[in-house]
């Protein structure tokens, strides 16, 4: 589903250039369960956002369900991500003014579902992740683990293919974090394609694939050695030296 | 999307911060309010003139001696001035479309009876006079109709100087002395209140042969005309024109006003008058604008989190525009109605405490409120709108 061939993300910072992705190569199938682990700054965070179509890279293709999303204009990106991609964050960002309920139907809302349809979806929504007495609530009168479940809800109330968590249990205690990562992973056991980044060993522990970043690169892809589908992947890690000498034409 | 739907993520966005926007779409209110208060003053007050004018009769034409001009020096280059005369007034109640005509003269003069004196503008007129001003008589006649280049002994009294002359007597068929001669009071006129400081009611009318004698003039002071109806005044104009330059040897020495330009000449006045001082407190409108765009500005810093998330529901760089953009409109709109609804209330005060004063809204100055409110709002929301519609949705998230 998900194929990234030689992408780098290259900011520009003041006068210097960093790097945030390095020849990324990567393939994810439909359906996998993958958790990306690597110490901050080692563009995790910026590979889930390409993945998520919410960022573009500055070389390299990235193709999503055989889209090319490189040559898609603003439009098309946002309806990819409105049909086809949730996302999980920290912060939860939900938005304070409206109750659990009116949060998850808020991508029902700018996807133009009618009315009567949204609050019916948006409470089973909230009754999957276990939340339907609280469907009145705002966030300020959550916990942070009920805060995260809703956000999960508001994530999968669209039926989305790909699910993008960004340190979904970073900002939760141990047994909230037990709550969300079950229901990531109950949603994950349906068929949806579930992309963890975390830094918690034991959160990466449970994904079937571990992906390991460092300084932009991918230092070593567990699932990628495991199947033929990730060979062409394999090489990666032994490509991954030749690396910094292409970063060096880059610059 | 239904447009109705997003408004209500919209007002409930702008609920979330009730005071702010509140207090800065009052700031548009009060504008609006101002704006609609000066301008129905404005129309009020033209209203007002033209009741004041149009009391005396429609369709009047006046024709005055004289004429403004740049050459010459009458009589000295040869040329003549011609007097405005009684029988110049009896020619043009021959023309066609002409339903009256009154020649005018007056001046002070002591009004006298028994003990009592009271010094009093006398009006020298016809017996049309009644017709053409639309003066009714409360006892008695008015002027009897006749030769008016003859003298008359026949005196009309105003009601306030019949009172003050005869108190609770009848003043009908008493001897009345006006300016040194004496005259026989034949009537006595309805109130009529007063024109721009004239004290309508406190006067005396008279023969105008009698009064140019009284007063020596040579000359009338006025002709008044009456059409026959608003569609005549052009041609009975052209009509007096023609017969006065034949009259004066072909001299146009006299100047012909009709009350219709009259009036659309104090019209265009206060017009003017009323657009500039709207223009001023249209001003405020422009603080109130910049209220709004300093709101939004703030209120687009403060959600760039929302707008992250928003992005990445798959909110398009365009709708979010489009929603700030949308916030802003409401806001002044918002501001807007109050405004109107401000006025209006304002303004019933201002009639209950001073019944007098000349308050009229035109219609078209409440559809001119509500279009100014939207275009503050779009013009004050541009720019914060194309802010949270550029911001990067990977910094926006960030933002937290």
């Amino acid at each position: 589903m998900i194929q990234l061939e030689g992408v780098w993300r290259t900011y520009r910072v003041g006068d210097s250039v960093v790097h945030a992705l390095r020849h990324v190569s990567l393939a994810i199938r439909r359906g996998e369960h993958v958790a990306v682990i690597g110490p901050s700054g080692s563009g995790k965070s910026t590979l889930l956002h390409v993945l998520g179509c919410l960022d573009r890279p500055t070389a390299g293709r990235y193709t999503f369900a055989g889209r090319e999303v490189g040559t898609l204009s603003d439009e098309e990106r946002s309806a990819l991500r409105q049909k086809s991609i949730g996302f999980v964050f920290q912060f939860f960002h939900l938005l304070p003014r409206l109750t659990a309920v009116g949060n998850v139907e808020l991508p029902m809302l700018f996807a133009g579902v009618p009315a009567q349809e949204r609050r019916q979806r948006a409470l089973a929504a909230l009754a999957a992740v276990g939340l339907a007495p609280r469907a009145g609530h705002r966030p300020d009168q959550l916990s942070g683990g009920e805060c995260q479940r809703v956000a999960i809800a508001r994530a999968a109330v669209m039926s989305p293919e790909l699910l993008l968590a960004d340190e979904p249990t970073g900002n939760l205690d141990r047994a909230a974090a037990a709550e969300v990562m079950e229901l990531l992973e109950a949603m994950h056991a349906r068929g949806l394609t579930l992309v963890v980044v975390t830094h918690d060993p034991a959160i990466a522990k449970r994904a079937r694939r571990v992906i390991q970043m460092c300084d932009g690169e991918i230092l070593e892809d567990s699932g990628a050695l495991a199947d033929e589908g990730g060979r062409r992947g394999a090489e990666r890690p032994e490509g991954a030296p030749s690396a910094p000498s292409q970063s060096g034409v880059g610059e | 999307m239904a447009p109705l739907e997003i408004l209500g993520f919209v007002l409930a966005a702008l609920e979330g911060q009730r005071l702010r926007s509140a207090l800065s779409a009052l700031g548009v209110a009060i504008a609006v309010t101002a704006v609609i208060l000066l301008t129905s003053l404005g129309e009020g007050t033209r209203q007002y003139i033209v009741a004041q004018f149009t009391q005396f009769g429609t369709n009047l034409i006046a024709v005055s001696p004289g004429k403004v001009k740049t050459f010459g020096v009458p009589g000295v280059l040869g040329g003549t001035t011609h007097k405005l005369t009684i029988a110049d007034a009896v020619a043009l109640r021959q023309l066609p479309g002409v339903e009256a005509v009154v020649p005018v003269a007056f001046g002070q003069a002591a009004v006298e009876a028994g003990q009592r004196s009271r010094s009093v503008f006398v009006y020298g007129v016809n017996h049309e006079a009644a017709t053409a001003w639309r003066f009714r008589v409360a006892q008695g006649d008015f002027l009897p109709p006749g030769e008016a280049s003859r003298q008359g002994a026949s005196a009309v009294l105003g009601p306030k100087l019949a009172r003050e002359l005869f108190g609770a007597t009848a003043p009908l068929g008493r001897r009345v002395r006006i300016g040194g001669r004496s005259f026989l009071a034949i009537g006595v006129m309805e109130a009529k209140g007063q024109l721009l400081g004239f004290d309508l009611d406190d006067s005396a009318y008279i023969p105008v042969a009698s009064a140019m004698d009284m007063f020596n003039q040579s000359e009338l002071m006025e002709i008044d005309v009456m059409a026959r109806s608003a569609e005549a005044i052009p041609s009975v104009m052209r009509a007096i024109r023609q017969t006065l330059v034949a009259r004066h040897r072909g001299e146009e020495d006299f100047t012909v006003t009709s009350q219709t330009e009259m009036l659309d000449t104090f019209g265009r006045v206060i017009g003017i008058i009323t657009v500039a001082v709207s223009a001023i407190a249209g001003i405020s409108l422009l603080v109130g604008g910049m209220g709004i765009l300093t709101v939004m500005w703030i209120s687009v810093h403060q959600r760039t989190a929302e707008v992250g998330l928003l992005r990445a529901l798959g909110v398009t760089r365009a709708t979010v525009g489009r929603l700030f953009l949308l916030e802003a409109v409401t806001l002044a709109m918002a501001g807007g109605v109050a405004g109107l609804a401000l006025a209006f209330a304002t303004g019933a005060a201002l009639r209950a405490a001073l019944p007098g004063l000349p308050l009229h809204t035109p219609p078209g100055s409440v559809a001119a409120g509500l279009l100014m409110s939207l275009v503050v709002g779009v013009v004050s929301g541009l720019l914060p709108a194309r802010r949270a519609a550029e911001l990067d949705p990977i910094d926006a998230l960030r933002a937290e």
